[in-house]
């Protein structure tokens, strides 16, 4: 076993019972993820069998010194692509020892709206489309691009293949096996109309099961580009000009709306989406006024339209949807750095609670 | 499994009964392949079994922002070289939302044809070689070319072995391979009399397989240069002066020329594809005029003649068939950018169904 390969790809369940358990958590920025791990003795089938566990929390800019430890609790596992056996990464949340959720724990209150009993009747599903963008290491650069130039106009890009117009596919296609053996419900990829710009689609899953395995999906994603060399960004406007943005669709039904008549129900979810635009935005991702300028497929930060078809539109609905008179439609607000506990809680809190005045 | 290529060659069917469907579909110039894929919950085994899906066509020049629905029918699957497994390509064609194919889709009217009960009788065979040139990235200089500069004339190249003689011959050779592995009737391959150029061969396939094959065939050559970082090219002529053009030459036979008294068949054949030449002309590829000049073993594009043996002439008949009597004629006519939908079917019409008036 010369080689450090060797070692890191080691089958543990040939030797011992224990394995390891990666605690993932997200950090103090709201977007930073961060994780640690520890030896489980024994197996588990499922995550309350797992200890709470706490971290530093002033060195993540979630606590003080004074006063550090933040608790860590296990909400959702998934076999871990990298240690492969019985290994196991695990989705917490954070909380003071005092067992309050922290400020930059949006998943508690996520929780509460999908165990609400008008939420669960409804069984919202959720389709979420995260981009991203691959940087060239150092430079922060986009993957492919020339450093200290551009490369030709949109166009060639999208769904493409080649080596001058798709860059970084064994990272995308790599993710997406790892997802896949994680148990992450990934639904498929494609490359992006800006060149070194990729996407994946998480879905349909129910409820909070959304956030929790589109942040794992990003964490396994992080961790993929760590291997390869090159930078991840989740900025929803990499490079100014005209380069297409990030964004983070998400895709959206309730039962009601996949029965019959589920169309007119549709339609007026968009309305009272539409009631509190101001609010979704706000809560849709920072920098989004950098993304959504009426251009390059959005629609203006300020304004709020729907359309069928319409990829100019706050929310598009399908020709399926329309056709069929049933089925979920797409918010294309949210930017590629938004939080999926926030905003899949967000579209459900307002379309099923919340009532116009 | 430290490294990307272990998740990359992660087997699958050991963890789950998903597979993942690589979608191909050809954009808006014709001949910019596009893919994307999905998420499948089993195995299938024919291409009615996969679901119809979509793609954003305003972002391929195949339809407006405002109504950017493009619908792909799946039409025939292979095996994916690149995911292994149970994992498939899919060829498919492009839609409107309400069932008419878009300006682009070829195959749609080749389907037409090749379903033609006259033509469907005589089960016409196809056999095309498709020849193309390697780049270098960046500079698009062909491979193996001093940059700034030109290798020695042609004569020391075709079918040639040595480092410098033979530039890129692992795409070549593991896009034979690839392709097997795929399903695709691949044939042959040869490297070309220009250095840098290559062909393969795909074939005998009937009717529209042909067609599906090349395409294929050509998408996973793509997806091989991208991996090896080297660019792509069809254009027929590449280089200017005294270096060959790349060509699609389409070998092609019916029942009734494969069988005794064939060769008047072919010969009568021949005269009826002479009486279109214009036609023919006009839909074997842009750029064309640059290629068949009457030198560097062509035809001149004005000049419709065929002969035995002849690799000056537009259609090549081989000794073997003019001495047995029957078998099989060869378009040299066509570029290495043309639509083996078009071509195939044409050629199918030409000397099946149409009459001279």
């Amino acid at each position: 076993m010369a080689l450090l390969s060797d070692l890191v790809n080691m089958n543990l369940s040939d030797h011992t019972e224990s394995f390891i358990a990666e605690y993932v958590w997200v950090g103090g920025s709201g977007m930073d993820m961060r994780s640690k791990a520890r030896t489980i003795s024994k197996p588990i089938s499922s995550p309350s069998e797992l200890p709470k566990w706490n971290y530093d929390g002033s060195s993540t800019g979630q606590a003080p010194g004074e006063d550090s430890e933040v608790i860590l609790y296990p909400q959702a596992i998934f076999k871990d692509p990298f240690r492969g056996g019985n290994n196991i990464l695990v989705m917490c949340d954070c909380y003071t020892p005092q067992g309050e959720p922290i400020p930059t724990n949006k998943r508690n209150n996520a929780a509460k709206i999908f165990s609400h009993p008008d939420v669960v009747a409804e069984v919202p599903w959720f389709g979420i489309e995260q981009e991203y963008t691959l940087l060239q290491k150092d430079v922060n650069w986009p993957l492919g691009w020339p450093v200290g130039g551009y490369p030709g106009p949109q166009g060639p890009y999208y769904c493409a293949i080649g080596a001058d117009k798709a860059f970084g596919r064994d990272i995308v296609d790599a993710h997406y096996k790892a997802c896949l053996y994680a148990g992450i419900n990934i639904s498929g990829i494609n490359g992006e109309v800006m060149p070194g710009q990729w996407e994946f689609q998480v879905g349909p899953s129910v409820g909070i099961e959304a956030g929790d395995q589109m942040w794992i999906a990003r964490y396994i994603l992080e961790r993929i580009t760590e291997i390869a060399g090159v930078v991840l960004s989740f900025d929803p406007k990499p490079i100014p000009g005209d380069w297409n943005g990030a964004g983070a669709h998400t895709n959206y039904s309730t039962k009601s709306m996949r029965e019959e008549g589920g169309y007119e129900v549709i339609k007026k979810a968009i309305e009272k989406l539409g009631l509190r635009h101001k609010e979704h935005i706000a809560a849709y991702g920072e920098g989004n006024e950098r993304r959504l300028t009426g251009r390059h497929e959005t629609a203006d930060i300020n304004t709020f339209k729907w359309g069928v078809a319409n990829r100019g539109a706050s929310i598009r609905v399908g020709r399926d949807t329309e056709k069929e008179g049933k089925g979920y439609f797409e918010d294309r607000r949210p930017a590629s750095n938004m939080d999926p506990y926030v905003v899949t809680a967000m579209i459900t809190e307002t379309t099923l609670l919340w009532k116009p005045n």
